[in-house]
């Protein structure tokens, strides 16, 4: 049986750090991650979040920080000799060796009897469900089945650590979904100690134990998906977790962490974060779920619909006020464009960040 | 009404043969005339020999060492000179493909094919020879006592090969070598692999079949040597290559009958080792060499 091998308690990044000239792609990221934990490194483009895994993996060298595991230093060390186990975009299995020499290279390198290394390449080949693709070359495969092969072939050293690089982007979306249950199942099943960068919040929502967001190379918040997708402490990461709406305005009232805010003459409540004192300025920001078309015209906002979309339980649309800002709401029942149309906000929901 | 039989303009056009196609005509006519005639003429004409039966030039050629033996010192030359070339090249190419600056060295690296072979041949029987300077530099610095011996002979020849071939060879490798996934070199690294075994088991099977044709162009280019086999080698004993006894049956002896008969025996050879070069690019993984969906 594989294992989520090597017995470590924790990978330490301790102000680890990248520049490119005088640009910092990652400055001072401190982490730690516990044996056994999936975590994910979410971000848009151009966070940091590959150029983390690059020097995590070795690939690329840090230029400040370090990073232990337990007592043992990495980076300084390459990336062979780190032992870690790596998932590719673009797959990057070797096109001229069969599905398992593939799985079996790192075992190979290592210098393992054959006889073990086939036992173990025929296990994790089992795991990703490719029993009898074996002796097939990549190319002959489905992009979903090279990914598997890909996984296999992190997974078969038994490394303390596997790196996935957006493994799922280069799928199509219901190939995405699976592999994405794939991966949780083989996570659960093996315990191996995971960091993967991704791009989409959803991904990272279903498989991580912990997400770390990043922005500008900092960790802007990290937590538990639920802590984040509730409690975003940033405006960029509740952007990030669905929350499409940003109405600005004023803070006219706050009692402890609730608050007031006018809208253009429309009052919207919700909790504070961060600080704003009253007569501020300050951002209302709302998924596009908690906001609803309503009969009643008080309180409400004023828009007028631009286009509404079919979504099968229902209707998703996008309206604009008068002051241009655009608001992305759900309606039960269909709404005609261009007819103007009444828009309540779920004060329980809604977060309100300083401008 | 719909017209049972398609047009034979339509069914021309499913065998891939419509207007276009004509714009081949005049490569068609190039080559027979350039190519298939000549070798065609040179192949008959070597079946007349001036005396004796049909075969007579080709059993003159291997009964006479004088002849025979070229075709062993044109092969001592061909073959270590593609050989060191693709060593060369290819450590050159990994590294070239790292760089930043690219240009600029692969403009010096290839500058040499714009010199021309006799350009080349005078610089180096002013640099290689007894009174040139890396003679005189060694003797200065006492490393030898007298000048070395390295033009008017096999080094000279050699050398020269080496230094008009190698452009050819290097800008094939490289592009070669940059045609494969970076990202197979970062998968191998992760995954336990050190440099060598990196070489080994990603980068040397997945170039084999570049390298393959890298040789054969390179070969062909070397085998055909004749200019500096004269001006840097010495043309009768060492260096008397295939293409020089071709030379002095046609205009020294004027029997183009055997001329052609010794251009026949130069294509023979170079086909065999053209096709044993290909022969053994068939042993490997030919396809595309990206680590996954492009």
């Amino acid at each position: 049986m594989l294992l989520a091998s090597s017995q470590f308690d924790e990978l330490r990044l301790d102000r680890m750090s990248r520049s490119f000239g005088t640009v910092n792609a990652l400055k001072d990221i401190s982490l730690t991650i516990r044996k056994g934990e999936f975590i994910a490194l979410l971000g848009p483009s151009g966070c940091g979040k590959s150029t983390a895994l690059n020097c995590l993996a070795g690939l690329l060298a840090t230029t400040g920080g370090s990073i232990y595991l337990d007592d043992r230093r990495l980076d300084q060390l390459k990336p062979e000799d780190r032992g870690f186990g790596m998932v590719f975009q673009n797959y990057a299995l070797f096109p001229h060796m069969t599905v398992k020499a593939n799985v079996g290279f790192g075992l190979k390198m290592r210098g393992m009897a054959k006889a073990e290394a086939a036992r173990r390449v025929d296990e994790a080949l089992a795991l990703v469900r490719l029993e009898t693709q074996g002796n097939k070359l990549p190319g002959q495969l489905s992009g979903g089945q090279q990914q598997r092969v890909a996984i296999a072939r992190a997974i078969v050293i038994e490394p303390p650590l596997v790196l996935m690089d957006e493994p799922l982007s280069n799928l199509d979306a219901k190939l995405r979904l699976e592999m994405r249950a794939e991966i949780r199942r083989i996570h659960n099943q093996l315990g191996a100690t995971t960091v993967y960068v991704t791009h989409d919040q959803d991904e990272a929502l279903s498989l991580a134990d912990r997400i770390v967001v990043l922005r500008d190379g900092t960790i802007r918040q990290m937590g538990s998906p639920r802590d984040l997708y509730e409690n975003p402490d940033h405006l960029d990461v509740a952007e990030f977790m669905g929350y499409r709406n940003r109405l600005a305005g004023t803070l006219v009232d706050r009692d402890g962490a609730r608050g007031t805010v006018d809208v253009g003459g429309v009052k919207l409540s919700g909790t504070v974060r961060g600080d704003i004192a009253t007569g501020g300025s300050a951002i209302v920001v709302a998924r596009s779920d908690d906001i609803t078309v309503t009969d009643s015209k008080a309180n409400a906002l004023a828009a007028t619909v631009e286009t509404i979309e079919y979504r099968g339980r229902e209707y998703v649309g996008t309206a604009r006020k008068a002051d241009s800002a655009e608001v992305v709401f759900h309606a039960a029942r269909p709404v005609s464009v261009g007819n103007p149309v009444s828009l309540s906000v779920d004060a329980g929901r809604t977060l309100i960040f300083p401008a | 009404m719909a017209d049972p039989q398609p047009s034979l303009r339509q069914r021309l056009a499913l065998r891939g043969i419509d207007g276009v196609t004509l714009l081949a005509l005049p490569a068609i006519l190039f080559v027979l005339a350039v190519f298939i005639y000549p070798f065609a003429y040179g192949l008959l004409l070597s079946f007349e020999p001036k005396e004796g039966g049909a075969l007579a030039n080709y059993q003159r050629f291997f009964s006479d060492p004088f002849l025979y033996r070229t075709i062993a010192t044109t092969l001592w030359l061909a073959i270590p000179v593609t050989v060191i070339s693709l060593a060369l090249a290819v450590p050159i190419a990994l590294r070239v493909r790292l760089m930043t600056r690219q240009r600029l060295l692969t403009t010096i690296l290839v500058l040499p094919v714009t010199l021309g072979t006799v350009l080349v041949a005078e610089g180096l029987l002013n640099y290689l020879g007894p009174q040139g300077w890396f003679s005189r530099t060694l003797m200065l610095f006492g490393v030898i006592e007298h000048p070395l011996k390295l033009t008017n002979n096999y080094w000279g020849v050699f050398a020269s090969l080496i230094i008009t071939g190698f452009p050819f060879t290097f800008l094939l490798t490289l592009s070669y070598v940059t045609g494969i996934d970076p990202a197979l070199e970062h998968a191998a690294a992760t995954h336990g692999a050190g440099a060598w075994q990196r070489f080994r088991h990603v980068f040397l099977p997945l170039l084999a079949p570049g390298l393959a044709i890298s040789a054969c162009l390179s070969f062909v280019q070397a085998f055909a040597v004749f200019p500096s086999a004269i001006l840097l080698g010495a043309p009768a004993g060492p260096t008397r290559v295939i293409s020089i006894a071709a030379y002095q049956a046609a205009f020294e002896q004027y029997d183009y009958s055997m001329a052609s008969a010794i251009a026949m025996i130069m294509a023979a050879v170079q086909m065999v080792i053209v096709v044993a070069i290909l022969a053994f690019r068939n042993l490997f993984y030919r396809g595309s060499t990206a680590g996954g969906k492009g």
